[in-house]
C-alpha cells in the first residue's frame, strides 16, 4: 500500500477564491494534503476564462484554455474548489479545442484528470474527514454546474455527513438555479434578483445555522442577498466546514 | 416575422420588468408549472425505462432528420395518395398565401382552429384576419386568450399566464349568457356552449399535427379536450399545417415520441384525444371532410440541418423545458417575444427572427442545464444558447462596454504576472468601499448591488499569502 507514491495534486484556486475568500483556497489545500496528497498551487494560473467562454468570446476562452492546460500538464490530477470551473475545464476545453489538432488531445487529456474537490476527495481518493465536530444545523444548495455537469450531489453529502453535531436540513428546490449564472446576474439583474428572492426564502425557511455550496460564484450571491433580507443565515463553501474552518468568519463576516 | 408588433418594439430586459411587477402573474405561473414539474417527475419516477425511452426518441429524431428529404418525398406520395392535397411552403409569407387562398377559394366565411404554435409561427392569425375571415380558436385556453387578444405564453398551456379568477372575469364579459358560477365544471361548461354552434358551423377546421406518418401519409394530433377532432371532422375542409420536422417513419415511431411527449409535458401516460388523419372522406364513410389539404412548412428548419442548431430539430414541442427554467418561471412565456417561449424558444427565435432583435434570449440564461436535464430528446438546449452567444460575439451585437470590459480582463488573465499584480490592487480598492464584511454599493457593479450585498474580499489574495507562505518554508532551514 505504501508503495505507492502519493499523487501530485495541482490545486486551481479559481479567480474569485482568490480574489474574494482565500480561505476556501486553504481549505483546499489541507484537506488535499490530509487526504495525503502533494499538492502544488502552480504560478501560472488565473481564471479558466468562463467569463469569456459564456459572453461568446471563443478566442479569449480559448487562449485562456491553452495557458491552464499548459499550467497543469505535469500533474496527476488537477483538483477545483467549483464545480463551474471545474466543469469548464472538463467540458468546455474538449469542446473549445475540438478542432485544433495540437491542443484538442490534451485538452481532453486534462479533462480526464480534473476533479471538483468534493468529488476527488470521495471518489477518487476515498478520502474521509477524521475528529470534526461542529455543532449546528445547516442546509445545503445545489450549484447547477456542479451538479449537472459532473453528477456530484451524494459527495459532499457523504463528507459532511463525517461532520460530528451537524444537522443537515433538506432545502426546499435544492437543485434549482440560484440566479447566479455568472456575468447574467449583473446582465439581467432584476430576473436574477427574482430568482435569488425565491432561493433566500427557500433557505430562511429551513431555518438552519449555515448555508453550504460548493461554488464560491452561487454563495456570494445567495449570502449577498440573505444578508441584503437582514437574514442571520451564515454561509459557507462546504469545504471550509470540512477542513474544520467554520469557526471563522463566514462569509461577509469581518475577519 | 410572426410576433406582433408591440412585441417587437418593446425590449426584453422591458418586457421581462413588466412580468416581474406583475404578481398575478407570478401566481399562475407557478401554479401551473409547479404542477406539471410534480407530475412530470412522477411519471418519470414509474417509467423505468424513461432513459432508454429518451435515447431512442433522440434516435428516432436523428434518424428523421439525417434523411429528411427521403421521408418527406415517401409522406408526400402516400399523403397525396390517400387523397390529401400537399403543399409545400418554404417561409411563413408562403404558408399564409397558401392557406388564405384555400380559404378564399372555397368561399369560406367561418374557420375554426385548434392550436398549434406552427399556426402561431406563421402569423396565421393575423392573415384570416386580414382576408376577413371568421377565425374562432376552439381550445380552452386558446378561446380564453383569444377573447382576451393575446398570444400564446407557453406550448402547452397557451393561457397559463392567466389565474382561473381572471379567465372568470373574461367570462363573465364575453359570454353570453355569463357563466353561473366560476367554478372549473361551470366555466368549461360555457366555453364549450359558446363553441358548440361554431363548431357545427365552419366552413374549414384548421389544425397542427404533432406526428406525419411517412409510411402511411397519416398525420397525427393530439389534443385533452377533443376540440381538434370537432375542429377537423365536422367542416367541409380540413387544413393541416406541420413543420417539416414533424415527419416520423413508422406509426409505432409516431407511439415512441408520444409517450415521451405526454409524460414530459403533463405527466400522463397518453393524451385523452390521440387521433390520425389519413385523407379525406372516402366514398360510404359516414363522416370527415370533403377536402384535406397539408401544408408543409420550412421556415428557418432547413437552414438548420446545416448549423449549429441542427439538434433543435429534435424538439417535439412538450415543454418540459420552460417548466423547468428558473429565468421563465419569474417572466412567463410573453417577455420572450417571439412565437416560441422559454429555453427552446431562445434557440428558435433567433433562427426564426433573426439574431439581432433577439440577441438577448440566448443570453439571459443562467445556464443552469436543467432544461437539458429534462428535454425528452435530449437537446443540448444550454449548448446551442451558447452557440448563439458565439455568433453574436463574432457578429458584433454584444455591447461594446461588455466587448471591452471582457477584453480588457482576457489581456491580463493572459498575463499571469499582470494579473497578480492587478488583482492585489483591485482587492485593496475593493475594499475600499465595504463596511464591515460587505459592500452595500459599488459603481460599475449596480446590477449586482441593487439587489444584494457583494462580500468584502478578505484582504489578501491567495495568491499573495500562499507565495508568502512558501517562502517562509524555504527559509526554515
Ligand atoms: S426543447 Fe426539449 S424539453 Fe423543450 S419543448 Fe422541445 S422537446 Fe420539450
Amino acid at each position: 500500500m505504501s508503495e505507492q507514491p502519493p499523487p501530485h495534486v495541482g490545486l486551481f484556486v479559481t479567480c474569485i477564491v482568490d480574489a474574494i475568500r482565500p480561505c476556501i483556497g486553504f481549505s483546499a489545500l489541507q484537506l488535499l494534503e490530509e487526504a495525503g496528497c502533494r499538492v502544488e498551487v502552480p504560478e501560472a494560473q488565473t481564471c479558466c476564462g468562463q467569463p469569456a467562454l459564456n459572453s461568446g468570446d471563443e478566442k479569449d476562452a480559448a487562449a485562456l484554455a491553452r495557458q491552464t492546460i499548459a499550467a497543469f500538464e505535469g500533474f496527476d490530477y488537477v483538483v477545483l474548489p467549483s464545480g463551474s470551473c471545474a466543469g469548464t475545464i472538463v467540458h468546455g476545453y474538449p469542446d473549445l479545442l475540438a478542432n485544433d489538432p495540437v491542443w484538442a488531445p490534451r485538452a481532453r487529456t486534462l479533462a480526464a484528470r480534473t476533479h471538483e474537490i468534493t468529488s476527488f476527495l470521495v471518489d477518487v481518493m476515498g478520502f474521509r474527514p477524521k475528529g470534526r465536530r461542529l455543532s449546528a444545523t445547516a442546509t445545503y444548495h445545489d450549484s447547477c454546474a456542479g451538479l449537472r455537469e459532473l453528477g456530484i450531489a451524494a459527495q459532499p453529502r457523504a463528507l459532511l455527513a463525517e461532520v460530528e453535531g451537524l444537522e443537515m436540513r433538506g432545502l426546499e428546490g435544492n437543485d434549482v438555479c440560484c440566479g447566479f449564472g455568472g456575468t447574467f446576474c449583473v446582465k439581467y439583474s432584476d430576473i436574477s434578483n427574482a430568482i435569488v428572492t425565491e432561493k433566500a426564502e427557500a433557505i430562511e425557511r429551513t431555518e438552519a445555522d449555515l448555508l453550504l455550496a460548493g461554488d464560491l460564484g452561487c454563495l456570494m450571491n445567495m449570502a449577498g442577498k440573505l444578508n441584503r433580507r437582514g437574514a442571520r443565515t451564515r454561509c459557507f463553501h462546504t469545504i471550509e466546514v470540512l477542513a474544520g474552518r467554520a469557526d471563522g468568519p463566514a462569509i461577509g463576516e469581518e475577519g | 416575422m410572426s410576433a406582433p408588433e408591440a412585441t417587437v418594439q418593446v425590449s426584453f430586459k422591458n418586457r421581462a420588468k413588466t412580468a416581474l411587477a406583475d404578481r398575478t402573474l407570478k401566481i399562475a405561473i407557478d401554479r401551473t408549472t409547479g404542477t406539471a414539474e410534480a407530475k412530470r417527475a412522477v411519471a418519470v419516477a414509474a417509467f423505468p425505462e424513461f432513459q432508454a425511452a429518451r435515447a431512442r426518441g433522440r434516435a428516432i429524431k436523428d434518424h428523421v432528420i439525417a434523411h429528411l428529404d427521403h421521408y418527406l418525398e415517401q409522406f408526400e406520395r402516400n399523403a397525396t395518395a390517400s387523397g390529401a392535397t400537399v403543399h409545400w411552403a418554404s417561409d411563413d409569407a408562403e404558408a399564409r398565401a397558401i392557406i388564405t387562398r384555400i380559404c378564399l377559394d372555397a368561399k369560406a366565411k367561418l374557420v375554426t382552429r385548434s392550436k398549434s404554435m406552427l399556426g402561431e409561427e406563421i402569423g396565421l392569425p393575423h392573415a384570416l384576419a386580414d382576408a376577413g375571415i371568421e377565425r374562432v380558436e376552439t381550445d380552452l385556453a386558446e378561446h380564453i386568450i383569444q377573447l382576451a387578444g393575446e398570444a400564446p405564453s407557453h406550448i402547452v398551456w397557451p393561457a397559463m399566464h392567466r389565474t382561473r379568477e381572471q379567465v372568470a372575469e373574461l367570462f363573465k364579459i364575453a359570454h353570453h349568457p355569463p357563466p353561473a358560477a366560476d367554478d372549473p365544471a361551470t366555466m368549461v361548461q360555457s366555453a364549450r356552449r359558446e363553441l358548440r354552434a361554431k363548431f357545427l358551423g365552419a366552413d374549414i377546421g384548421i389544425s397542427g399535427s404533432n406526428f406525419l406518418v411517412a409510411d402511411t401519409g397519416a398525420t397525427c394530433t393530439v389534443t385533452n379536450e377533443g376540440n381538434a377532432e370537432l375542429t377537423t371532422t365536422p367542416p367541409r375542409i380540413h387544413i393541416v399545417t406541420a413543420g417539416i420536422e414533424k415527419i416520423v417513419p413508422t406509426t409505432a415511431h409516431a407511439l415512441s415520441l408520444l409517450r415521451l411527449l405526454v409524460r414530459s409535458a403533463t405527466g400522463g401516460e397518453l393524451t385523452q384525444y390521440t387521433t390520425f388523419h389519413c385523407g379525406p372522406k372516402r366514398p360510404g364513410d359516414a363522416d370527415g371532410p370533403e377536402e384535406m389539404h397539408i401544408v408543409l412548412v420550412d421556415n428557418g428548419r432547413t437552414r438548420m440541418l446545416d448549423n449549429e442548431f441542427r439538434e433543435m430539430l429534435r424538439c417535439i414541442r412538450c415543454g418540459a423545458c420552460m417548466n423547468h427554467c428558473v429565468v421563465y418561471r419569474q417572466i412567463g412565456g410573453h417577455a420572450y417575444g417571439g412565437t416560441y417561449p422559454g429555453p427552446m424558444g431562445s434557440v428558435l427565435t433567433p433562427v426564426l427572427n433573426g439574431l439581432a432583435g433577439s440577441r438577448d434570449l440566448p443570453n439571459a440564461c443562467t445556464m443552469n442545464g436543467r432544461c437539458a436535464e429534462v428535454c425528452p430528446v435530449e437537446i443540448p438546449i444550454p449548448t446551442l444558447l451558447r452557440a448563439w452567444r458565439i455568433r453574436s460575439w463574432r457578429e458584433r451585437l454584444e455591447p461594446g462596454s461588455l466587448r471591452v470590459g471582457i477584453g480588457i480582463w482576457a489581456v491580463l488573465a493572459r498575463r499571469p504576472g499582470l494579473y497578480r499584480l492587478a488583482s492585489r490592487i483591485g482587492v485593496r480598492a475593493l475594499r475600499l468601499f465595504g463596511k464591515g464584511g460587505w459592500i452595500a454599493r459599488l459603481p460599475l457593479a449596480g446590477g449586482w448591488t441593487a439587489h444584494r450585498d457583494l462580500p468584502r474580499p478578505a484582504g489578501r489574495t491567495f495568491m499573495d499569502q500562499y507565495r508568502a507562505q512558501q517562502a517562509h518554508k524555504e527559509d526554515r532551514p
